[in-house]
């Protein structure tokens, strides 16, 4: 009977301690629905849970603005997840989870050689801290239907902005569309531009923002906010530093230039459909250069896990060839592995335009200027950013003159900077 | 039933009074009340004197740290840059312009929406007070916002005011030109009381609606006697007796006035620019949503806000003495 019970005993211990194990081994990730990477990482992950029945992850999708806002915050205070999809890729480095011992640094070094150094604290960090899963570059698509409707020719590929912007009015004037062009409320869409028209971002090695081709660009675009070349509600219509999208105007066929960026194709490919032809054209020249900017999302693990081989784990199975191809493909997206960019992406079902689209995002991805490199690499990039929203947009709607628009953006920059040393 | 109940009640009492009636011999007759006041002092001191206090202590520190420990002691710096202008009254002469723009914002935001709150409020419980027809269901339909989520009645107008909303759909059907609500700094901020004072009205008309209530018939009787006029009954009878809650109506609204934030910052963001950014919002963008994220700067402002709480809470006090002196 005594012997009964204790192998019962056994039996009910070992089962708990099976149990223990399996909680031991959950593993929570925070990503963006808006983003639509969720669903297609959830089930890559399903594939990496099939071969480690011991590890159990949990991909909680929650707005951007809660990645943006709520999970700084969370990490602040010791808590939030074990991984997480984000955008602000530097200015986080201090949370980040170091996989160099976890996984094959080579192979990293390799195929995402020029990404690593974006979620790096500075030129002398050489850790490995997050999976590049998305590259973007930010540029123009146009309404290629309006166009042709108002028999406009395209500008060509060294075109200027002031040449788009004419081209769009008269194909606005022609058409009827409400708006000739607009640029997503974001520092960093404004920065491409900006920086095809001279703006340097850096002087010695150290941030400034404002110089003369920064104020060119800003002049212009405010000028062009006010005489309704740009859709004045994307960056006038808001507060703050909020960011916000003309993605409704492009897609209802009001809008005809629209600066945004590569992540944009799968939602045209979803929501215009064939409604109209849309296209991807190069980014507009300045007197410097004609760029866009580099982006994109990161996986990151967190320092404060209590699994960080398997974090590192989930994070280098992702980043393996062919769960890397499987997940540009599915989610229409510019891949930043250099392996998996070599061999091509078939965007499998996808129709020719948005084939198209994504071979300009991808050739246009290799064309960038250095500094927008160095901009998005650069760790308070997010500060400038900000700044660069809340103060053109005081301009755009006259509560400051863009002189003193400027001069803020500048005093903002050094109480940014020196708060966050 | 008592005979089952109030034995086992005695009983209970009797074991609970063991341990009372010891503490009560240890600690003495008067200082027993604190015995019984420690589960409540407890909580308050977690939830509301720690908070104050680390305010405090995040005020007088800087960098964009979250724990104490690794924020540097920085003195009355936030205060200063905070506190730093040429003119008050010009927040482009401040060192934090935004701030004080949201300053500025708060106060006419608040002067208007209390003024036009009290104001409608009366009136309506006035119209309400009267015999009317379905007077219930009238009742119902004036509090029925204030039982929305600040969210719920942001995007509700935001919906109807945006470019392609329903105001402008009906414009354009009745051959107007669509109006861009919420692009022009006036417009948006005229919105923005509106909206405030449609989704709160009903509480305040509540509130003057029982204070209505409670003024005596026989008072009107005998003015209708006199064959005083309405307005001379109002004037004369209504507002005066009326007046201690009138009082209190003001001063809840203003508090809750210089406290908004969740209904515009969703209706707005704050924009255009700064013109519907109040207070709570610019203290929220500072310690939160700003980047980097300052949270010594905002502690300080939220204590600056703290203070101007403290003088309308204390107004209210007052005003509830004089009630009850009256």
């Amino acid at each position: 009977m005594i012997r009964k019970f204790s192998m019962a005993l056994a039996v009910m211990l070992g089962a708990c301690a099976l149990t223990g194990a399996a909680k031991a081994q959950e593993v929570r990730l925070m990503c963006s629905f808006d983003l639509e990477t969720c669903d297609v990482m959830r089930s890559l992950l399903k594939k990496y849970e099939d071969k480690h029945p011991d590890v159990h992850i949990i991909a909680d999708g929650v707005p951007y603005a809660a990645v943006m806002e709520s999970l700084p915050a969370q990490l602040d205070s010791g808590n939030g997840p074990d991984m997480a999809v984000i955008t602000d890729l530097g200015s986080m480095n201090r949370f980040y989870l170091d996989l160099t011992p976890y996984v094959d640094a080579k192979y990293w070094q390799d195929n995402f050689g020029p990404y690593l150094t974006w979620y790096r604290n500075g030129p002398a960090d050489k850790g490995i801290y997050g999976l590049q899963m998305i590259l973007t570059v930010t540029g123009p698509i146009i309404n290629r239907t309006l166009f042709d409707q108002a028999n406009v020719a395209l500008p060509g590929r060294d075109a200027t902005m002031d040449d788009w912007a004419a081209a769009a009015r008269k194909v606005a004037a022609a058409t009827g569309a409400l708006y000739p062009m607009a640029l997503d409320r974001s520092g960093h869409r404004f920065a491409g531009p900006a920086i095809s028209h001279g703006a340097k971002i850096f002087a010695e090695s150290k941030p400034i923002l404002v110089d003369e081709g920064f104020s060119t660009f800003a002049r212009k675009f405010v000028e062009w906010n006010q005489d309704g070349t740009m859709a004045r509600q994307v960056w006038g219509g808001k507060g703050g530093n909020a960011f916000q999208d003309a993605i409704p105007e492009f897609v209802n066929g009001q809008l005809v230039y629209y600066f945004s960026g590569s992540w944009q194709t799968t939602v045209f490919e979803h929501q215009i459909g064939s409604n109209f032809d849309w296209e991807v054209v190069p980014p507009p020249c300045g007197p410097a250069t004609c760029t866009g900017m580099p982006g994109g999302s990161g996986l990151v693990g967190f320092k404060h896990t209590k699994h960080p081989e398997t974090v590192a784990s989930i994070i280098n199975f992702l980043a393996q060839d062919d769960n890397y191809a499987e997940f540009i493909d599915r989610t229409r997206n510019v891949p930043a592995h250099a392996g998996v960019a070599a061999k091509g992406v078939d965007y499998k079902g996808s129709d020719p335009q948005v084939q198209k689209a994504l071979k300009v995002w991808t050739e246009e991805a290799r064309s960038l200027s250095p500094i927008a490199y160095a901009y998005q690499g650069y760790k308070n990039n997010r500060s400038m950013f900000n700044i660069t929203v809340q103060r053109i947009t005081q301009a755009i709607v006259g509560e400051l003159t863009i002189d003193e628009a400027l001069a803020r953006a500048k005093s903002d920059l050094d109480a940014a900077l020196k708060q966050a040393k | 039933m008592d005979r089952i109940v109030a034995p086992i009640i005695r009983a209970v009492m009797g074991i609970v009074d063991v341990p009372f009636a010891l503490a009560q011999r240890v600690l003495g007759q008067r200082r027993i009340a604190w015995l019984f006041l420690a589960p409540n002092l407890f909580f308050f001191g977690v939830f509301a004197f720690l908070p104050i206090g680390l305010n405090f202590a995040y005020a007088l520190t800087g960098g964009d740290q979250m724990f104490l420990a690794g924020r540097p002691y920085v003195g009355v710096d936030n205060f200063s840059v905070l506190l730093s202008c040429r003119s008050y009254f010009d927040p482009n002469s401040c060192e934090y312009d935004l701030f004080w723009r949201s300053v500025w914002n708060t106060l006419v935001f608040v002067m208007l929406q209390v003024g036009f709150m009290v104001a409608i409020s009366l009136l309506t419980a006035i119209i309400l007070n009267r015999d009317l027809v379905a007077r219930g269901f009238f009742r119902a339909v004036f509090f029925f916002p204030v039982l929305l989520s600040p969210v719920v009645v942001a995007l509700i107008w935001k919906w109807i005011l945006q470019r392609h909303g329903v105001l402008n759909a009906v414009f354009v059907a009745l051959g107007i030109a669509p109006v861009d609500w919420l692009l022009s700094a006036n417009l948006a901020f005229g919105w923005s009381i509106f909206i405030s004072v449609w989704a709160h009205m009903g509480f305040y008309t509540l509130i003057l609606l029982a204070g209505l209530q409670a003024i005596p018939r026989d008072v009107y009787e005998a003015a209708q006697l006199d064959r005083a006029s309405r307005f001379r009954i109002f004037r004369r009878i209504t507002l005066p007796l009326l007046a201690p809650t009138l009082l209190v109506v003001l001063v809840l609204s203003l508090i809750k006035g210089v406290q908004t934030f969740d209904e515009i910052f969703a209706f707005t963001g704050g924009g255009p620019g700064s013109a519907t950014t109040f207070i709570v919002q610019s203290i929220y963008h500072i310690g939160f949503a700003g980047t980097p994220r300052n949270h010594g700067l905002a502690a300080a402002a939220s204590l600056i806000l703290a203070l101007v709480l403290v003088v309308l809470t204390t107004l209210q006090f007052w005003a509830n003495k004089g009630h009850r002196h009256e």
